[in-house]
């Protein structure tokens, strides 16, 4: 049997005018890893705030482990842990005194905040920097240390947002297989990304956001099947010239898109629409055939890149 | 007083700890040497001019000014705690975030630091009583009830100056209040001279501030001519500015992180 952990309906955000959040329905499973994903400005950080009651819901339903947000937050709060966007860690503290300082907030005796500690600091792979101050702690271990300290109250479910923004690639890979293994304890993740890849590695399920809307909905795989072609050819022509030479492509594939910097061809077989390129006797600069990813659902769905 | 106040207090504690040694100089050296320069520079002055005994109520100078001066290093010591700390919270460390996810509330972390500023006035007024029970001319039992005068004149100034700090959008405003609210009110705020030597006006702003009557049952303890009635009068004047403060600081933190 699954249990909704959250139930969103028509939940909307407004700050004056602004509406960040514009009537999505979410719901999400015990044990699922689900995605918001959507450009900087789509409403993820908002909804995330929202689902971590520290946000009014300005209109619709939100409800959290059957728990209303405004009557509950408290009780709420206590069964979820938090990474935000910008770490709030005491950065002139150690890093085994940020987790036993946060274990004192979720009323944890001191002895059993040590004993956690000590595991979440295996967990985080920060255990021999138990002592360093965590100003000098690279970005990644205090990612990671974020990540330790919102485990400390055992949450059935984590909200992560942009978990991994600004990271280098391999402590990126880092913290994702950690997710992965709190995924495979059974723990419940919720997280935003602007990352296609990060989506794709970590969300059984994802919603794509866009202007406080949600256009889509599905696993990543879903996704790309429901709206995308099976490869994506990519070609660049020479520097200001790919304007120009693009209605030359139509026809080939299903659908071509122009960006500023090069022109997808979408198509089954990417391999035979280059043929067919070359065939019209265009000369691109570069060509390169790969999978449809989220990216490309992504244009679909907007008309924009996520890094817009 | 919820648990999660104490909690709070706390972290503040653990932070504290880092820097206690810097600290230790504003807080417990500065009012000595105020004590040394104005009690024997000043007092050899004062006490001379034969006048100036019926001005002061009978007290050497130097057990006149000795009170004020413990005060005076709470209010300051507790505007202090309230600016730049309540700011790294909301916008620099934002530690204050952190704890809004937890089951604590903004009412945990206002009356928290409050508690956390208590102590630290409390402690900083017990080391400056201490040094003055040394001295024969202002040893008095009186300084024993003066440390919570003092705790409460601190929270007088720190929970509206944190109302004040939590609603900021930048840190430019703290030094305009060190020096048009605190450094004047330290000057002519009856510390160092009974406020009748200053004019009416001047002497009702002063009456305005907490201070003054933090100050006047000071020392009313140390020189043993405070009534019970006089002093709970004032020191409810007092009380209810940390209270104000400290109800505006909960709504504006609520607003602030819960938005």
């Amino acid at each position: 049997m699954t249990e909704s952990l959250i139930v969103a309906r028509q939940l909307v955000k407004r700050f004056g005018e602004f509406t960040a959040v514009d009537g999505i329905d979410v719901e999400v499973q015990r044990g699922e890893a689900f995605g918001f994903l959507g450009p900087n400005g789509a409403g993820k950080s908002s909804t995330m705030r929202m689902i971590g009651c520290v946000s009014p819901v300005t209109s619709g339903s939100l409800r959290l482990f059957g728990l209303d947000p405004a009557t509950h937050g408290a009780q709420i709060r206590r069964r979820l842990g938090v990474v935000p966007q910008l770490d709030t860690l005491d950065t002139e503290l150690t890093v085994q005194e940020n987790l036993w300082l946060y274990g004192r907030y979720f009323d944890l005796s001191r002895s059993e905040a040590k004993r956690r500690a000590k595991e979440l600091l295996e967990f985080a792979q920060l255990a021999d920097r138990a002592d360093s101050i965590v100003d000098h702690l690279s970005g990644g271990m205090k990612r990671r240390l974020s990540i330790a300290r919102s485990l400390i109250n055992e949450p059935e479910m984590l909200l992560l947002d942009e978990p991994t923004t600004g990271l280098d690639p391999q402590a990126r890979h880092v913290l994702w297989d950690r997710l992965y293994r709190l995924k495979q304890q059974g723990v419940t993740l919720v997280l935003t990304t602007h990352y296609m890849d990060e989506a794709e590695q970590l969300c059984d399920r994802l919603v794509v956001m866009d202007q406080g809307k949600i256009v889509a909905e599905g696993s990543p795989r879903e996704l790309i099947d429901r709206y995308s072609t099976r490869e994506v050819l990519e070609l660049r022509f020479t520097a200001g010239t790919n304007e120009a030479l693009a209605p030359q492509v139509q026809g080939i594939g299903e659908r071509q898109e122009l960006l500023p910097d090069r022109v997808l061809v979408y198509a089954d077989d990417g391999e035979a629409a280059l043929a067919a390129t070359h065939a019209r006797g265009l000369q691109p600069e570069s060509a390169l055939v790969r999978r449809s990813s989220l990216e490309d659902v992504f244009l679909l769905l907007t008309g924009r890149t996520l890094a817009d | 007083m919820t648990t999660g106040a104490f909690r709070v207090a706390g972290w503040h504690l653990a932070l504290y700890r880092r820097l206690w040694r810097m600290n230790l100089l504003s807080s417990f050296v500065q009012p000595l040497m105020y004590l040394l320069g104005l009690g024997v520079g000043v007092g050899a002055l004062v006490d001379r001019n034969s006048a100036s005994g019926a001005t002061l109520g009978g007290a050497s100078y130097v057990a006149f000014v000795a009170p004020g001066l413990l005060i005076t290093a709470a209010m300051a010591l507790g505007a202090i705690e309230s600016m730049w700390s309540v700011m790294g919270g909301l916008k620099w460390q934002r530690g204050y975030h952190g704890i809004a996810a937890t089951p604590l509330e903004a009412r945990d972390i206002v009356l928290g630091h409050g508690v956390w500023i208590a102590v630290r006035c409390g402690l900083s007024a017990t080391a400056v009583a201490a040094a003055l029970a040394y001295f024969p001319d202002t040893r008095s039992w009186g300084l024993l009830p003066a440390v919570p005068v003092a705790m409460l004149v601190g929270l007088s100034f720190a929970m509206p100056i944190m109302a004040f700090s939590i609603n900021t959008e930048t840190d430019g405003a703290f030094a305009a209040i060190q020096r048009f609210v605190i450094i004047p009110l330290f000057l002519f705020g009856g510390a160092f001279y009974p406020l009748s030597q200053l004019p009416v006006g001047v002497q009702w702003i002063a009456k305005a501030a907490p201070l003054w009557h933090g100050v006047i049952v000071a020392r009313g303890f140390t020189t043993h001519s405070a009534g019970a009635l006089w002093a709970v009068g004032h020191l409810a004047y007092v009380v209810a500015f940390a209270f104000a403060g400290t109800t505006l600081a909960v709504r504006n933190l609520r607003r602030k992180l819960y938005s």
